[in-house]
């Protein structure tokens, strides 16, 4: 094992030690307090073995047997770093260390055991999001996969005793396990054909040829429906915006910057098989276009603030998928990493400002901008980094995203998220104006809040500039090879945007009801989130429900009732010829006789 | 004379025991069928001893008064048991034995 | 004296003395009954992790290992013989962990509880003799014994629930008395019974027909049986252990049998001895006759994929805590079939694996399942809700358990799941594959629903439950241990691969399954 190998081991190790000690030793978990420092500490030594090993470049590849079978093992668990590993664990360490140190001030009037807990699932889920990002083959990968999959759902019900939060959380399972169904059989289906989980070998297959592609179109749709659940695609995005229901910091890591971009991460990763379906590919870029666009109307017509940022990272989501399914692997792995930065500002702005004002209404909130300063300058910063102005990360991620899908030919998609450029815009600045500008609504006294918390808000802020920065001084994003006039369109777009919403929630020249009245039909169906959630109510409701309900009383009353049946007949049978047994000692003798008779008869007969 | 009459006359006197003991309602009547019953056997035995010339037969027959004498003796006295704990000898009301 | 030829034996003869010490010594004495209990039952566990160590993992080693014969009738050709090859292994492992925290978890029976812990020592006997018992006759009176005790159990020391009976059958189910525990227990009885029956005559016509000389289970897998005989002995052995395994549609005597029976019942039974029929459909079915299995495994898988949907669609409709955790254990028995019918190494081991992870979850789920109907007097779901902030111990083992039961990666539960999925893919049923992944999610559904209801929002209004207390001393022995050991042969599960697979490979290589 060399170094690499050992850093990775540590960034995996030190969480996952401190997780199992949290768990374990339930006074360390109780204290509260301490078993966040315990956490950070973790997270902290995972971050600098992450950077280390970042830096260093080296890439490695380890494996133990996990399944034995005859003949050498089934399945392997090991380690595998390269390039893109060891940039998303960087993302991963940074952004869980960031959001860990800001939930202590965030989750500062939690009691202790329920602060312990939620630093040990915060530990498990840097465990599982490490363990996923490390992962060499599929099955490790669809291990930790569902674990992140758990602590998503163990932290939106971290406040277990709100309905709407057990709901979510519960919600958000399920929806992700459908996509994951699809992932596990697509495993189990492309083991059948290539007899082996792991992605160097899977590589190899597919780069000479082995692995024939017929057939393959289907299997590899299988393992993007995983994806689809993870990631918020549609039309498995419905659990995302109910999954705000957990604390701020919460969706800040798991759904705005880490567990969401997973999916993301996973085409990455098998991109090599991915290739081998174009028609597979299109239908990602497709869906992503669509699911941006989508979830961009959404965001337009949202009170909470939280849900206004979960839409939009919906639709950042379907940014990234959508350069992924046009053949641009860097673009769409580049913006997850921007977006993994500067979502998670947005994100833990929004919580300084719900911890400030204490609701997530932006209609209850407004002129924070004075009360808290620092809190408006990083979030404005995150989002024009959203919207995509020149010089922030996100500028160049989008360009270089929007560069991808136009070059990959798929120009409907390309319009989609063009027209999203300007709505992403438009929804930010609404919020932005509404929450920071505008007319004093707030109650309280609203305030920056602690050292503790705007330390990492500070941090992301200054990496949002400064990874901008260091693009704009080179001149250029990464995959800035799309023609000259994207990066003109897409700026004007959101400046439109961002001027559109100035007139209508700031000058208020144009008022929003006018606007909702316009496009009154587009208006009730985002207000209905498309029916969807409804149709999908319906579904477990009148599908699963009923289907339940109506095998439980074939259960009952037709298999069980068939045996009760027996059973009745029997002990009613039983009971006539009870009565046989009269007692009397003559009728016994009645047939003693004619047993003699009968007996008499049958040996003469002739 | 040969062996059939007597064996008809003790098919008789069965079949006479045998009606008695079903449609009887007293538990006397039913041992005084009982009783022509055990009598048709003991016929038999005698016709076939003698026509076998075999003294076996008169030897069982003997055994069967004996065991007779005695099974009545017992039955009386179950008859007698019975009509101290139940007040009646009617055979239709001794349904003890119903299931 | 050998450890090695005597530990079999000790382990299983350990729990009747313990319920002879307890009949003779331990009258009025609760505490004795219960330390006597415990002791044994630990010997056992102690003497199974013993042989777990000393198992020689070499493929090519003796298959039965500890071996131990004495004969009994020699004429019959009857003889005490034991041994275990890696199944026999790990199913004993599995009991021994399963009583063991049994005992703890029935820590408060009141009632006559000398007589109950002497009669689940006396069962427990019977279990660990049917997985090491290598002659049929002698496997099947250790088969009864673990049977019949059940009656008394559940009878006696069983819970009623209320059913109202309406439908088709309405009538018959209120003059059986469906819902009262001697019902329960007169169902389940005659159910197995009937089951053993169809085993007796699938014996004895293997006996007759290898010659009547020996019912040794060595020597009549030397014997190549008649294709024909093969067909109908699979069929009484599928259909006779299979009733016991829960197999659909002779299922209904498990809801109500665990339902009715108390916590270490419940748990014994559905934890260890449902895995007695499926060892049983493995070892006499498919061990003794390869043509016999490879006419009727379409049959096994295709009714195995049934149960796991069937299974678990009814336990989504129950509202009935106690019946939801009997019925997923139908679904979760079919995993075991269904891997079993795959015939291939990754289905069998996954077989084996589910009916070790299912014991130990199932356990578990019972276990908890008890301590919340002792707290709150209740186990109707939807009149339970927020007990997590009042029991929050219990909460965390029931959604660990819950996890396992719906194939969350990191608990057993999920490799041996995912090995069937690997196996029916490769079998040349591969659709099995399908239902078999759709019983995941029916799970994930009725798993989450029951978590949430009962542990999860608002304590309703009422006050009828208040305060309850968390699982205390001796129950947390029981919960640790078998969470541990959940976690523990999920994030490691070459501890129990590495002897199921010594036994599966030379298993599946005479049925010629092998490629």
């Amino acid at each position: 094992m060399n170094d690499a190998g050992t850093l990775a081991l540590a960034a995996l190790g030190l969480p996952l030690c401190a997780f199992v000690l949290l768990a374990v030793v339930a006074p360390l978990r109780r204290a509260g307090k301490a078993a966040g420092a315990l956490g950070i500490a973790a997270i902290g030594g995972a971050l600098v073995a992450a950077l280390v090993l970042w830096r260093s470049g080296q890439g490695v590849e380890l494996a133990w047997s996990w399944l034995p079978a005859e003949g050498g093992p089934m399945a392997t668990v090991g380690i595998l770093v390269d390039p893109v590993a060891a940039v998303m664990l960087v993302l991963v360490a940074l952004v869980s260390f960031l959001v860990q140190l800001y939930s202590l001030g965030y989750l500062e009037h939690e009691t202790g055991p329920a602060l312990g807990r939620y630093y040990a699932y915060h530990s498990l889920f840097a465990v599982s999001m490490i363990g996923l990002v490390l992962a060499g083959n599929f099955l490790q990968m669809f291990i930790f996969w569902e674990l992140v999959g758990l602590c998503s759902y163990l932290l939106i019900g971290f406040w277990y005793d709100k309905p709407e939060a057990a709901r979510a959380a519960v919600k958000a399972f399920w929806t992700t396990k459908v996509g994951d169904l699809g992932f596990i059989i697509g495993i189990v289906l492309l083991w059948g054909r290539a007899g082996t989980f792991t992605f160097s070998e899977l590589f190899k297959m597919a780069g000479d040829g082995t692995l024939a592609p017929d057939g393959l179109g289907l299997v590899m749709f299988l393992i993007y429906l995983g994806a689809v659940g993870k990631s918020a695609q549609f039309p498995l995005h419905v659990w995302l915006p109910d999954a705000m229901e957990g604390p701020t910091p919460v969706s800040a890591l798991i759904h705005a910057a880490t567990m969401v971009a997973a999916g993301v991460y996973l085409v990455t990763r098998a991109y090599p098989l991915f290739l081998l379906t174009p028609d597979v590919l299109a239908l990602i870029g497709w869906v992503g276009a669509f699911t941006a666009l989508l979830a961009a109307v959404l965001g337009l017509v949202q009170a909470d603030i939280k849900r206004v940022l979960a839409y939009s990272t919906v639709s950042q989501l379907g940014y990234m998928m959508a350069a992924l399914g046009a053949g641009a692997l860097g673009a769409g792995f580049f913006h997850l990493l921007t977006h993994g930065l500067f979502k998670a500002l947005l994100f833990l702005g929004a919580g300084a400002v719900i911890h400030a004002v204490g609701t997530n209404d932006v209609w209850r909130m407004g002129r924070l901008g004075g009360a808290m300063p620092q809190t408006a300058i990083v979030f404005l910063v995150g989002t024009l980094a959203l919207a995509g102005i020149w010089p922030l990360a996100g500028f160049f991620s989008k360009d270089a995203v929007l560069a991808g899908v136009w070059e990959g030919g798929l120009t409907v998609p390309f319009l989609m998220l063009a027209l999203t450029v300007f709505l992403t815009a438009f929804y930010m600045f609404r919020v932005v104006f509404l929450v920071f500008f505008g007319a004093g609504r707030a109650e309280g006294h609203p305030h920056d809040p602690p050292v503790s918390m705007s330390l990492p808000l500070w941090t992301l802020a200054g990496l949002t500039v400064g990874v901008g920065g260091y693009f704009a001084l080179r001149g250029g994003g990464q995959e800035g090879h799309g023609p000259g006039w994207i990066p003109w369109v897409s700026s004007a777009l959101a400046v439109a945007g961002i001027v559109c919403a100035w007139v209508t929630y700031q000058k208020q020249a144009v008022s929003a009801e006018t606007l909702a009245r316009i496009f009154a039909p587009l208006y009730t169906a985002a207000q209905r989130k498309f029916w969807l959630d409804d149709f999908y109510g319906a579904v477990y409701r009148g599908g699963f429900l009923a289907l339940s309900r109506l095998v439980g009383w074939v259960d009952r009353y037709l298999v069980d009732g068939l045996v009760n049946w027996a059973s009745a007949w029997t002990l009613r049978v039983g009971d006539r010829l009870r009565r046989i047994q009269t007692g009397r000692a003559q009728d016994y003798l009645y047939g003693v006789a004619f047993g003699l008779l009968l007996v008499i008869v049958w040996s003469y007969w002739p | 004379m040969g062996l059939q009459p007597y064996l008809l006359l003790a098919a008789c006197l069965f079949a006479i025991g045998l009606f008695g003991v079903l449609t009887r309602r007293n538990a006397i009547g039913i041992l005084l069928g009982i009783e022509l019953m055990l009598n048709a056997v003991n016929v038999n035995l005698v016709a076939f001893a003698r026509y076998a010339a075999d003294p076996a037969g008169l030897i069982f027959a003997l055994f069967t008064i004996s065991i007779t004498v005695a099974e009545v003796a017992l039955g009386l006295a179950i008859v007698i048991l019975i009509f101290r704990v139940r007040r009646t000898v009617e055979a239709d009301r001794l349904d003890l034995l119903k299931g | 004296m050998d450890l090695n030829v005597w530990i079999l034996s000790l382990i299983t003869w350990m729990p009747f003395v313990g319920a002879l010490l307890i009949m003779f010594t331990a009258r009025h004495r609760p505490r004795a009954v219960r330390l006597i209990a415990a002791v044994a039952t630990g010997i056992s566990l102690l003497l199974s992790l013993v042989a777990y160590a000393r198992f020689d993992g070499d493929v090519d080693a003796a298959r039965f290992q500890f071996y131990q014969k004495v004969a009994l009738v020699p004429p019959l050709g009857i003889s005490y013989e034991v041994g275990a090859d890696g199944i026999g292994l790990v199913l004993v492992l599995l009991t021994a962990i399963i009583i063991f925290a049994g005992v703890f978890a029935s820590w408060t029976v009141e009632t006559r509880s000398q007589e109950f812990y002497a009669l689940l020592l006396v069962l427990v006997t019977g279990v660990f003799g049917v997985f090491v018992s290598l002659d049929l006759f002698v496997f099947f009176l250790f088969y009864e014994l673990a049977v019949l005790p059940m009656y008394l159990l559940i009878g006696i020391w069983g819970s009623s629930a209320q059913i109202r009976p309406r439908g088709l059958f309405g009538w018959a189910m209120r003059e059986t008395g469906v819902g009262s525990k001697e019902y329960a227990a007169m169902k389940l009885t005659l159910y197995l019974l009937l089951g053993s029956a169809f085993i007796l005559v699938g014996i004895l016509a293997l006996y007759m027909a290898a010659g009547g000389a020996s019912f040794s289970f060595l020597e009549m897998e030397g014997v190549a049986f008649d294709p024909v005989l093969q067909r109908w002995v699979f069929l009484l052995f599928y259909v006779g252990f299979g009733i016991l395994a829960g197999i659909w549609p002779l299922h209904t005597w498990s809801p109500d049998g665990h339902a009715s029976a108390p916590t270490a019942v419940s748990m014994l039974h559905a934890g260890v001895l449902m895995k007695l029929g499926a060892y049983g459909v493995v070892r006499l079915g498919m061990g003794l006759l390869p043509e016999g299995t490879h006419d009727w495994v379409p049959l096994v898988g295709t009714i195995a994929t049934i149960n796991i949907v069937y299974g678990a669609l009814s336990a989504m409709a129950q509202t009935d805590l106690k019946y939801v955790i009997a019925y997923s254990s139908v679904s979760h028995m079919g995993i075991v079939l269904l891997g079993a019918a795959t015939l291939t190494e990754a289905g069998l081991n996954g077989s084996v694996f589910q009916m070790f992870a299912h014991g130990i979850m199932t356990g578990l789920f019972f276990a908890l399942v008890g301590l919340v109907y002792e707290k709150a007097h209740s186990r109707e779901i939807f009149r339970m809700g927020g007990f997590g902030r009042m029991m929050p111990g219990i909460a965390t083992a029931f959604t660990i358990g819950g996890l396992s039961s719906l194939g969350l990666p990191a608990t057993a539960g999920f490799v041996a799941e995912f090995l069937t999925f690997l196996g029916a893919w490769r079998s040349a049923h591969s659709w099995w594959l399908f239902p078999a992944v759709a019983g995941t999610f029916l799970t994930a559904i009725y798993v989450l629903r029951v978590v949430k209801q009962i542990f999860w929002g608002a304590v309703p209004a009422g006050g009828e439950f208040h305060d309850l207390p968390d699982a205390r001393g001796p129950e947390w022995v029981a919960l640790v241990l078998l969470i541990f050991v959940i976690v523990l042969f999920g994030v490691a599960p070459g501890i129990a691969l590495g002897p199921i697979d010594t036994a599966t490979v030379p298993l599946l290589a005479r049925l010629g399954a092998l490629p």
